[in-house]
């Protein structure tokens, strides 16, 4: 069966910085600059969100077994 | 008010009619086994497990709690959004492992992983106890969001809370998870509907996004309370970090989160999840900002009672029949997850405790009947917890259990990465944590309906002799604390040689997948 050993790879270190980036207050905790009337603590928070899904595709892709 | 009751009336029994409809799906040959009932026959694709995940994740907890929560404390409350975003990316590499290990060895439940892991009953035994009681709050947490809207629609006294109760009861009793996993399309197009229309038609009238943001802060600003606030303040930041990464990584530990990710077919439809699933945050964000909006409309709670704010902007807002639409919603988003939550807590008390204590030879029938019996139970634990605790915030009801679940990391999510641990250190930091997370909890007050103790999650660490204002997550105090125990206990009980359980896993166990010949699809007689 073609059952790998490991679930290693270089791709996974990308997941830490899905994780670390958003549990980091001084980088969003502001009014200034407004989106659309939103303070920044709203918006930036919320464009997180971008950071965890293209982390989590990327490292699904490059992965991803067979196919 | 009358159009509204009759539009959620008609919606309500029309999804949840489809849920006695559900039994059928798929045709499972036997529904009186534990594993149809329980896990839906456990083949599930992407598609359905995306909405049977997504749908114990969005919930009550996000159209009632979190908005409530905003309206009441302002920053604090979005604390959900960075929440939900790390969650997957912490638990990628996890649930992969847990998926594998659990089909080649035929585990369903956590305990069913720790008893084969660790060796240990006893550990075993806790941490089914763990979850069962867990489980409880969050489900209180559903119950609350369903009451919520029956006051709004002027159901009064405790009315509300007994048809919340027996709806549910009645649901989950007839089809086990078929129905919820089938409901859950139903319930998330309905909440998308209700959603956007809340987010476009809402600011509208409202005068706009910054005006809403004005309106909040201006409230804020004018409230004594120093914690609240449209920022956060160098008080609660630690609170704020503390909370998001403590619900992060308690989320998965729930037997429901475990229900529905062992259900997927293959570790590839769990990574793709993990990936489309944080689809749902966005959503959670712009919902948690319905809090921030009902300030802006001057909406007043009913009572006391918070929770009713969203349930209440929508009555205001929107005309009489999609106010209705909106409040079915909100009922049905706290069904399926209760139902869910439910379901999985039945399982881990007929596998862990019926099975392995009180009757071994159990037939299948008579499992899946217990199961139902115990689905049962649990919900009269949720009630109680209502009752009995009653916090500032309904949203603690859901970090209370988030305390509890917490305390199961080391042996769970440790435990599949390592076999470091013996079983001793495990129990021994188990019982720390669990201590110190129900003596932290303990000492919250709750300044509002003035109860001295299990008040909310917020500890003041001024209270551990610091001098200072901050306040930290109880989970998250708690975590460490058992962690360290753990270590320590370990540590010593292989100094003094004590004898630890066997593994019954082996390391390649946790990478098999779909199509290895040691994955099985329905195996009930497993490592057990």
């Amino acid at each position: 069966m073609t059952t790998p050993r490991t679930d290693r790879s270089p791709w996974n270190w990308l997941l830490l910085v899905a994780i670390i980036i958003p549990l980091i207050p001084p980088l969003f905790n502001a009014v200034e600059p407004r989106l659309f009337g939103i303070p920044l603590f709203y918006w930036l928070q919320l464009a997180f969100i971008l950071i965890g899904v293209t982390a989590t595709t990327v490292v699904y892709r490059m992965t991803r077994r067979g196919r | 008010m009358t159009t509204e009751i009759i539009v959620f009336a008609v919606l309500f029994l029309l999804v949840s009619g489809m849920g006695f409809v559900a039994s059928r799906w798929r045709r499972p040959d036997d529904l009186a086994s534990l594993h149809e009932w329980g896990l839906g026959g456990r083949s599930f694709g992407s598609w359905i497990t995306w909405f049977l995940i997504g749908g114990d994740l969005y919930t009550a907890y996000t159209f009632v709690a979190v908005p409530a929560l905003l309206f009441g404390a302002g920053a604090t409350g979005f604390f959900a959004v960075p929440y939900t975003v790390i969650t997957y990316p912490i638990v990628f590499l996890v649930l992969i492992r847990l998926w594998s290990v659990s089909h080649v060895h035929g585990l369903v439940t956590p305990a069913d992983f720790v008893r084969a892991r660790f060796g240990s009953p006893t550990l075993a035994l806790l941490i089914a106890i763990t979850g069962i009681v867990a489980t409880m709050p969050y489900i209180a947490l559903q119950l609350v969001g369903i009451e919520a809207v029956l006051k709004t629609m002027g159901v009064g006294g405790d009315l509300p809370l007994i048809i919340a109760f027996a709806i549910l009861a009645a649901y989950t009793y007839k089809s086990g998870l078929r129905a919820p996993a089938l409901i859950a399309f139903v319930k998330d197009a309905l909440i998308y509907i209700v959603i956007l229309a809340a987010i476009i038609y809402i600011p509208a009238k409202l005068g706009g996004l910054g005006a809403i943001f004005d309106a909040a802060k201006e409230k804020f600003d004018a409230t004594p309370a120093p914690g609240d606030g449209v920022l956060l303040n160098a008080n609660n930041q630690l609170q704020y970090v503390t909370l998001a990464l403590g619900s992060a990584l308690a989320l998965f530990l729930y037997p429901h989160s475990v229900t529905g990710v062992l259900a997927a077919k293959n570790r590839d439809v769990i990574k793709r999840n993990m990936s489309a699933l944080p689809a749902y945050s966005l959503l959670l964000g712009l919902i948690a900002l319905l809090g921030y909006m009902a300030i802006a409309a001057g909406i007043k709670p009913i009572g006391k009672d918070v929770n009713t704010v969203v349930p209440q902007l929508f009555d205001k807002m929107f005309p009489g029949w999609f106010a209705g639409v909106a409040f079915a919603a909100i009922g049905i988003g706290a069904l399926v997850p209760a139902a869910i939550m439910s379901i999985a807590a039945a399982n881990l008390f007929t596998r862990n405790i019926y099975r392995e204590y009180i009757k071994r030879d159990a037939t299948d029938a008579q499992e899946a009947s217990v199961s139902k019996i115990a689905s049962l139970v649990v919900k009269v634990g949720a009630v109680l917890f209502i009752l009995l605790i009653d916090p500032q915030f309904s949203i603690d009801l859901q970090l209370i259990g988030g305390v509890i679940i917490l305390q199961t990391l080391p042996s769970i999510g440790l435990g599949l990465f390592t076999r470091w641990f013996h079983r001793a250190g495990l129990i021994a930091g188990w019982v720390a944590g669990m201590g110190t997370g129900v003596l932290l909890l303990y000492n919250i007050a709750n300044p509002v309906t003035n109860h001295a103790h299990f008040g909310g999650s917020a500890f003041p660490l001024a209270k551990l002799g610091l001098d200072t204002k901050v306040t930290i997550y109880a989970g998250f105090l708690a975590l460490i604390v058992n962690l360290v125990v753990a270590v320590l206990g370990t540590v010593i009980a292989r100094l003094v040689d004590a004898a630890d359980g066997p593994d019954a896993t082996r390391p390649d166990d946790y990478f098999a997948d779909q199509g290895d010949p040691r994955v099985h699809d329905l195996e009930l007689a497993g490592s057990t």
